[in-house]
């Protein structure tokens, strides 16, 4: 008796943890296949290519909330310095391409910084640590900006968001880059093990002797520091620099992308690749909504529906 | 949580330890009255500055605005003290405010009505859901966000249409009426504020309210209806913000559609900084209301200034809020 009873929880368990780690890569697969079948055009060279240029800035956010979340933390300012990093690139522009970018990348430090800072060393819970900057850091760059949306026409900048590279898009290209560069970071450096560690559990790693609070310090500036990469790639992309509505409600894309991709929010685990599909999965929603003319109001619900979905298929078993 | 500081020589003179015991009493007195002093201070700071601060005109409006803020941040203190979050609030809001507009039509019961049923509801289902299945609250409040936002959409082809309220209606009467020189909504929000004081201070839900904020497994073990608690505390919330909302479509006469963006973000911030903790077990209502009079009296002083746009309006907000944030958590520290 007891030993059916276990054998059929622990198969429901093996069942819903197999649909945490693998259920958003099943997703993908249905909804491509929903899209082949059904929808017109959809099998075309240039449809792929703008579903990953749309997908390439939520990616990046996404990889960098990933690494906060494996903390057990959670960054809500990732929108605020999107808007950031594209408030200051027409101010340093004529100064050079790069010297603007590195500008926007050190303002994404300095936020990530900030953040990290006010989580490690203050002891202030991350919501509402990161929630400061989310009220603060978009007012910041509207007034930087004196609220108005600046067109760029630097050529060599636009290029960063149009031109193709090996015949990849320069911001798919960065984002590919960068989601190898966090998978290694996660799964072959210490960095990448602490991080974990802490998340899974934080008072054992400080008796464990691990730097908890230089991690945690890292690890939101890395995560600013991405925000402000896909800042750049949608400042170029759009062609102008509009810190009114650049990243708006990222924060709740990148979140949603994260945890569709299996990474638990309470910390301990970062999916990568997880994450990477997780982002391309709520692009595919996103395109499979507008292709089949459902209104905005409808995709809006619709996405409410999947985040909901997806956390309950996610949400870690008491077993712990 | 033991930080080294806890270790304390049990050899200390009786002066040291009436010094440390004064010491931790002032850390309590600035953490619950530290925003009621520094509101004080502003109003101080702001009537002798600006004349046209101190008018009655101004006092007026500065009551009337805060009327509906302190609607929706009374639902939010409780959810706060019970340790969870509601990021639904601003949508919730707006979506109560063109329901009742809608409703306007088939007269004042529908108009009330028809915002507090479907705001109640989806209250109730964050609730459900954050009680039942163990789902992080700012996640499933963070859909519930999206979700109203697009119901709210789909009523109004698209925020295309902006129902408007007949100008004899007698619904307008919650939002633009007055008593004794101040508006309706003043008072509506005074009694409900009171009611919820009560409620959370004098009744045994209030006390479950406390005790699942402050140690939810106790709290289950000693009986407590926690998943109870946790869905009225959300169910209130829902109710309270979209009243607010119709409250604001009364005053405004119209269910504006693109109100309440971001308004979750000031709501938590008047709780926190009116000293209730977000990590839930200990908060006021008091608390709550003086947060949100000092956040609209620092808006006040800023549109006094006039030179200011209302840009660097959140970059206060913001810099306040971290502010508060960090004075509290260096208390709790004091105290311990």
């Amino acid at each position: 008796m007891t030993s059916t009873d276990t054998g059929t929880r622990s198969s429901r368990a093996r069942k819903s943890g197999w649909l945490q780690a693998y259920g958003v890569y099943l997703a993908v697969v249905v909804l491509l296949a929903f899209n082949l079948l059904f929808t017109a055009n959809f099998l075309s060279g240039a449809n792929f290519r703008t579903q990953l240029l749309q997908a390439a800035p939520v990616c990046i956010v996404a990889l960098g909330m990933a690494l906060v979340i494996g903390t057990e933390g959670v960054d809500l300012s990732v929108g605020a310095v999107m808007a950031l990093s594209a408030a200051l690139i027409p101010l340093y522009l004529g100064y050079g391409v790069f010297l603007s970018i590195l500008m926007a990348l050190a303002a994404g430090l300095v936020a990530g910084l900030f953040n990290g800072f006010l989580v490690a060393y203050i002891g202030i819970q991350p919501i509402v640590a990161t929630l400061a900057l989310l009220v603060g850091g978009r007012g910041l760059a509207l007034v930087i900006a004196e609220g108005r949306l600046v067109e760029v026409r630097n050529p060599e900048f636009l290029a960063l968001g149009n031109d193709d590279l090996f015949g990849i898009p320069v911001s798919v290209l960065v984002a590919a880059v960068l989601s190898v560069v966090v998978g290694l970071l996660v799964r072959r450096t210490t960095f990448g093990r602490r991080l974990v560690a802490i998340g899974g559990n934080r008072s054992a790693s400080t008796l464990a002797g691990l730097p908890v609070k230089p991690v945690l310090l890292g690890v939101y500036a890395l995560c600013g520091v991405f925000a402000a990469v896909a800042g750049v790639l949608a400042t170029a992309r759009l062609g102008a620099s509009d810190p009114a509505d650049t990243g708006m409600l990222m924060e709740l894309s990148a979140i949603t992308a994260v945890v569709v991709g299996g990474t638990p929010l309470t910390g301990g685990r970062v999916r990568v690749l997880g994450t990477v599909m997780g982002a391309v999965l709520m692009q595919l929603v996103h395109a499979t909504l507008i292709k089949h003319d459902l209104p905005d109001s409808t995709a809006q619900m619709v996405q409410a529906a999947i985040i909901v979905v997806a956390v309950y298929a996610a949400r870690e078993r008491s077993s712990r | 949580m033991t930080a080294p500081t806890s270790l304390v020589p049990p050899t200390d003179s009786a002066p040291e330890m009436a010094a440390r015991t004064r010491r931790e009493l002032m850390a309590g007195v600035l953490q619950r009255q530290g925003a009621a002093i520094v509101l004080v201070v502003m109003v101080a700071i702001a009537w002798l500055s600006y004349p046209h601060f101190g008018t009655a005109d101004n006092l007026r409006e500065l009551a009337l605005q805060s009327s509906f803020l302190a609607v929706i941040a009374l639902g939010m203190t409780f959810v706060i003290i019970s340790g969870g979050i509601d990021l639904s609030v601003g949508s919730v809001y707006a979506l109560g405010g063109v329901l009742a507009a809608y409703g306007s039509q088939w007269g004042f019961v529908v108009a009330l009505l028809l915002p507090l049923a479907v705001c109640g509801l989806i209250g109730l289902i964050n609730g459900l859901l954050v009680a039942k299945t163990g789902m992080a609250p700012f996640i499933v409040t963070l859909a519930s966000l999206l979700f109203a936002r697009g119901l709210l959409l789909a009523i109004t082809q698209e925020g295309a249409t902006t129902y408007k309220i007949a100008p004899d209606s007698d619904f307008l009467a919650l939002g633009r009426g007055t008593f004794l020189g101040l508006g309706i909504p003043v008072y509506v929000a005074l009694i409900l504020c009171v009611a919820g004081s009560v409620l959370l201070k004098q009744t045994r839900f209030g006390q479950s309210v406390f005790a699942t904020g402050g140690a939810e497994s106790s709290a289950l073990l000693m009986g407590l209806p926690v998943a109870r608690t946790k869905v009225s505390v959300y169910t209130m919330s829902g109710l309270l913000a979209g009243f607010a909302g119709a409250m604001t479509a009364a005053y405004l006469q119209s269910g504006v559609t693109v109100i309440g963006i971001g308004l979750e973000l000031d709501a938590i911030s008047v709780v926190v900084i009116g000293g209730t903790l977000l990590v839930g077990g200990a908060g006021t209502i008091l608390g709550t209301v003086i947060g949100v009079l000092l956040r609209n009296v620092i808006q006040n002083i800023i549109n006094q200034i006039g030179t200011l746009d209302s840009n660097f309006q959140s970059v206060v907000s913001g810099a306040f809020l971290l502010v508060v944030v960090v004075i509290q958590r260096f208390l709790a520290r004091a105290r311990k």
